[in-house]
């Protein structure tokens, strides 16, 4: 007891200084989130102004009968309703899930170049995306819509969990899991999935490499309410874990054994940990393929602003990611409308540039 | 952040629902219409070859967006919005060129952006892709059934059945058919050759030639060995730009060398959209492809 005392007073004192900047990070962030929903909701192809978007929701509120009063109108809400908002509201979700498990999987491996998917969740996601593309209608025999809606999802978060149980088994023994090890069979798995992955492309023919690609690349451009609903469970399963897992992981970053010592539940914390991310990011996955650098590039950024205390980190890693995907499918969506960009080359794009600017205006090194 | 979530997803359920109700009241007087053409149709044409039906039927300016396998003609791309590509689809996007059609070659997706063009209201009609000759004149027929253009489409459609009719007994006169390999490109000095279940090995079969390249399937590089062992009489470049850069001496060196086409110099450059479009002008690729595989028979002329 005197132990865990003793680390929270620790705790509070590392964190005293940064109390101010904290809660300041957290109204900024805020305000960012708002702001990018409301900036992503009134962008688009369809342009929908501002005022129509409040007489969309008056309409909505009234009921249905004002709806028939002008047909844009009713075709407004549609777009809004059926295709914008479900865009947004999943890039939130996802966006949260990959910044919090991209912070969870730098502090839990303790390598700042862990992201989300280190666990083997990209790797195996990847493979069976690429299996069902070039093989599965060979395989399952369904045609190509159900393929693409249902069967391909699932096969990628199935693959997903299955590539990350198989790591964890490898790498615990006698109860306690290694990190190190999970690490490194992480490196040899992802390479073995590449070289099937490599199979697979050289077997394709044009059409599935596209499919392949554009995969790989990520896109929210198939959002509806039945994939939110899908997702939401998942993620916010990780974000309620997140008070939890921010005591554990702030005492491992203090490494395993000392963690241990002060009577942490080390084992327990690493597996909820690794359970969880790979539930959110699998299914994130699933929804809208793999999504770079949010989860590499937020964690850090934050570390370098507020510090590492994960009591703060976490929930702001959620909101930081929230607001960078929302940013970024805005753009996805308008910058070569009436087409679709994938959205991984926007998260690079926007967070690669702002990332360096950090590094570079910082004049010492960072740790973890 | 759940509630809000439950919150948001309600009420879009709600919205969803006076949708479809909307949508169906929408069908249902589309069924009362006498033809749907009569009111002015705003198509997004989705397929390189649909985008060509739709110009050579005189019917572009109803063509509010096209995507990008809509090669040809040209000034398709430069003049119309690109919905991006045909397998990346993006909702909002078709929807913001207010279209009431869109024709879209099977395989044109993803289904999840379908099914939202659908529930937003957008009649959406797939068709066939297969390179056949079959294929090509059902989507001239059905375009112009779609579009209300049945006597220019029939003119067309004739007039394609009877290129392709000639083409046959073209093909009948040729005594010794060539080993034929379509070249898609050089990547780092080898050929990317075109196997079975291609447009291109459609293509040879029509020019009456044989698939040098026959034993592999889809687009695949070549080995010098597989060059060598699969003998091609002929190659045909498959230039998908004016900046394609050809090997000029391919025959000097590498496995061509060894070919039977580097006997004869052998070495015929067609546009790979012309060449493997499968749309309207495909007799008239197959015919020319046939002409210079064959320049010195009964068959060379059409």
């Amino acid at each position: 007891m005197s132990a865990e005392a003793a680390t929270a007073a620790q705790v509070r004192s590392f964190v005293a200084g940064r109390k101010r900047r904290t809660h300041l990070g957290f109204l900024i962030l805020a305000l960012v989130v708002i702001l990018s929903v409301v900036v992503a909701l009134t962008s688009g192809p369809i342009a929908i102004p501002p005022q129509r978007l409040w007489a969309l929701a008056r309409s909505t509120f009234d009921g249905q009968s004002s709806g028939q009063s002008s047909p844009g109108l009713a075709r407004d809400a549609l777009v809004l309703f059926n295709i914008r908002l479900p865009r947004i509201v999943l890039a939130l979700l996802l966006g949260a899930a990959l910044g919090v498990s991209g912070a969870l999987m730098q502090g839990l491996f303790r390598n700042p170049l862990a992201d989300p998917g280190i666990a083997g969740i990209s790797s195996g996601a990847a493979l069976a995306a690429a299996l069902m593309i070039v093989l599965g209608h060979h395989i399952t025999g369904v045609d190509a819509a159900l393929m693409q809606t249902v069967v391909m999802p699932l096969a990628a978060f199935l693959g997903g969990l299955i590539a990350t149980m198989f790591l964890y088994g490898i790498a615990t023994r006698e109860g306690q899991t290694s990190v190190a090890t999970m690490l490194l069979a992480g490196i040899a798995l992802a390479a073995l999935a590449m070289a099937c992955i490599g199979l697979l492309i050289f077997i394709s023919d044009d059409r599935q490499l596209r499919d392949i690609t554009f995969w790989t690349l990520g896109s929210l451009g198939g959002a509806n309410w039945q994939k939110v609903s899908v997702v939401a469970p998942m993620v916010t399963l990780l974000l309620g874990a997140m008070p939890f897992l921010a005591r554990g992981m702030n005492a491992l970053s203090m490494g395993g054994a000392a963690a241990f010592h002060l009577g942490v539940p080390v084992q327990i914390i690493k597996t909820v940990c690794i359970v969880l991310v790979a539930l959110a990011v699998g299914v994130s996955v699933a929804a809208a393929g793999t999504i770079g650098f949010v989860g590499i590039v937020v964690p850090h950024l934050l570390r370098l602003a507020i510090g590492a205390d994960y009591r703060a980190l976490l929930p702001m890693s959620a909101m930081a990611g929230a607001a960078l995907l929302v940013i970024a499918d805005a753009i996805a969506r308008t910058i070569v409308a009436p087409a679709d960009l994938p959205i991984g080359i926007l998260t690079a794009l926007i967070g690669g540039p702002f990332f360096l600017w950090l590094l570079l205006r910082r004049n010492r090194n960072i740790d973890l | 952040m759940l509630q809000a979530v439950g919150q948001t997803s309600a009420k879009g359920r709600g919205i969803r629902r006076a949708g479809k109700l909307m949508l169906a009241l929408a069908l249902l007087s589309a069924a009362g219409a006498p033809s749907i053409a009569a009111e002015r149709l705003q198509i997004v044409s989705v397929g390189g070859s649909i985008t060509e039906i739709i110009y050579a039927l005189g019917a572009q300016e109803r063509i509010v967006a096209v995507d990008t396998t809509s090669l040809y003609p040209p000034e398709a791309l430069r003049t119309k919005p690109n919905v991006g590509y045909l397998r990346a689809l993006s909702a909002e996007g078709v929807l913001s060129q207010n279209p009431t059609l869109m024709i879209a070659a099977e395989g044109a997706g993803p289904a999840d952006t379908l099914g939202l063009l659908k529930s937003a209201g957008l009649r959406v009609v797939l068709l066939d892709e297969q390179p056949s000759t079959k294929s090509v004149i059902d989507k001239i027929d059905e375009i112009g059934r779609l579009l209300d253009l049945k006597e220019p489409a029939q003119a067309l459609s004739t007039k394609v059945r009877k290129e392709f009719e000639d083409l046959d007994a073209r093909r009948k006169t040729i005594a010794k058919p060539l080993r034929v390999m379509v070249i898609l490109g050089f990547q780092s000095g080898r050929a990317m050759a075109a196997g079975r279940k291609t447009a291109a090995d459609a293509m040879i079969a029509l020019a009456g030639g044989i698939n040098a390249a026959g034993a592999m399937d889809n687009y695949k590089q070549l080995s010098d060995e597989a060059v060598i062992d699969a003998a091609p009489d002929a190659l045909v470049m498959a230039q998908r730009g004016d900046d394609d850069v050809l090997p000029a001496n391919i025959f000097d060196h590498g496995a061509f060398k060894a070919t039977p086409a580097a006997a004869t110099h052998t070495l015929i450059q067609m546009n790979a959209n012309y060449l493997l479009g499968f749309g309207p002008r495909t007799a008239q690729a197959a015919h020319e492809l046939m002409s210079r595989l064959y320049p010195t028979t009964a068959a060379a002329k059409p």
